[in-house]
């Protein structure tokens, strides 16, 4: 199979379980190197671009990449840091608070509920200035609130001429214009 | 960046301090029990203590390894680095020299107190403190291979000895070669030339292979 997306779209990924969701963005945002076939960005093949493609993509798989031992700011302001990208204090409080963790944005993260090591990562996502987001399964554990704020994260991502491709099992409920499916088989 | 790396290290290593004070206490208790189990003879202990003090800083920095990137890796922060703009030799480089300052300053700086139980002279105190401070960043980034290259294995922790240990053996062999020439009276500059060498040709490999490691784990 070939496939393009365009600036501002959308796209579902589904497919019942095993059926390579988590490959197919791991291989789209180069952790994982395809068998066969290429990734370009751009027209340019990503094995080429090197470390210059990764400032282009966020990824948010399984694992939150959340430290237990940071709070919510720390991750977020360690992310932001590796990632090259300035965060004021006053941006990483109102980011905090986007997230819903406001008052709990000093406690460790190992104090906190899955669904609030969530919310961090969804922080990190906010703060990031890639034009394509891979995210895999980004509802687990998240409440009926958080899947709104991912909803209008996602738009405003669009909105800005992002790319986003969501691995789902479950419908996100978001209406855009430009919105493709893919749908994997076993 | 690199900044970012090092500073992020030493605060999660300040959060869990007594992973390091176990790596310490470890150093210090292998390198007394000698004295111990040898008995007062002066002389054999003179002979004995390079090597007792070198194998103790090599096991014991081996025995802090194993967390380098196993912890980063389970909760998907090390995924993320990988990710991020910066080269991932970089990122290595930051890990170990973190790993250094964390792990094995405090044996370097533990190591006179420690021969002055075997009876070393200060000058040879001062040529141990050199070694060590020359060979146990080679441990690091040596053993940073031997790291990445285990991530996820279950019994990691055990491959990462088999296939390190050799590897520590020519830092191991100028390291304790030095304070014994220095115990003899003879020059222990070539040693520590030697170990400079090797110092710098592991600043240059290891995190290159570190990083090819890494990159093949993830997968």
């Amino acid at each position: 199979m070939s496939f393009s997306f365009s600036p501002g779209t959308f796209v579902s990924l589904t497919g019942p379980n095993g059926s390579g969701k988590t490959s197919l963005l791991r291989i789209l945002c180069g952790l994982l190197s395809p068998v066969e076939g290429e990734v370009r960005w751009r027209g340019e093949r990503i094995s080429n671009l090197g470390d210059e493609y990764f400032s282009e993509v966020t990824y948010l798989g399984h694992r939150n990449g959340v430290k237990d031992e940071f709070s919510g700011l720390e991750n977020l302001k360690v992310a932001c840091g590796l990632n090259g990208i300035s965060l004021s204090q006053l941006d990483a409080q109102a980011l905090m608070q986007r997230v819903g963790l406001e008052g709990r944005e000093s406690l460790p993260a190992r104090l906190l509920s899955e669904g609030q090591r969530r919310r961090i990562a969804l922080a990190r996502l906010a703060a990031s200035k890639s034009t394509l987001w891979l995210l895999d399964e980004i509802t687990t554990s998240l409440d009926r609130n958080a899947l709104g704020l991912v909803r209008s994260l996602i738009r405003e991502h669009l909105s800005k001429g992002g790319i986003a491709i969501v691995a789902t099992h479950q419908d996100l409920g978001l209406t855009t214009d430009n919105i493709q499916r893919l749908e994997l088989a076993t | 960046m690199l900044r970012w790396i090092v500073w992020r290290d030493l605060l999660l290593a300040w959060r869990r301090r007594t992973d390091i004070l176990s790596t310490i206490f470890f150093f210090v208790i292998v390198v007394s029990l000698f004295p111990l189990g040898v008995g007062p003879e002066a002389q054999l202990l003179k002979a004995i203590a390079p090597g007792v003090v070198w194998v103790a800083a090599l096991l014991s920095s081996m025995l802090s390894l194993s967390r380098l990137f196993a912890n980063d890796y389970q909760d998907g922060t090390l995924e993320q680095m990988l990710l991020t703009p910066q080269p991932l030799y970089l990122i290595v480089l930051g890990k170990a020299l973190a790993q250094w300052l964390v792990a094995e300053v405090p044996l370097v700086v533990a190591a006179p107190f420690l021969g002055v139980q075997f009876g070393l002279a200060p000058e040879t105190l001062i040529v141990l403190v050199l070694s060590l401070l020359l060979g146990t960043p080679i441990l690091c980034l040596v053993g940073s291979i031997a790291a990445a290259l285990t991530l996820g294995l279950r019994s990691g922790s055990v491959l990462v000895a088999i296939l390190v240990l050799p590897l520590y053996i020519p830092a191991l062999i100028f390291g304790a070669g030095a304070v014994d020439a220095s115990i003899m009276g003879t020059s222990p500059y070539p040693h520590l030339y030697l170990l400079g060498a090797l110092l710098v040709l592991s600043l240059i490999f290891a995190p290159w292979a570190t990083s090819a490691a890494l990159r093949i784990s993830l997968e």
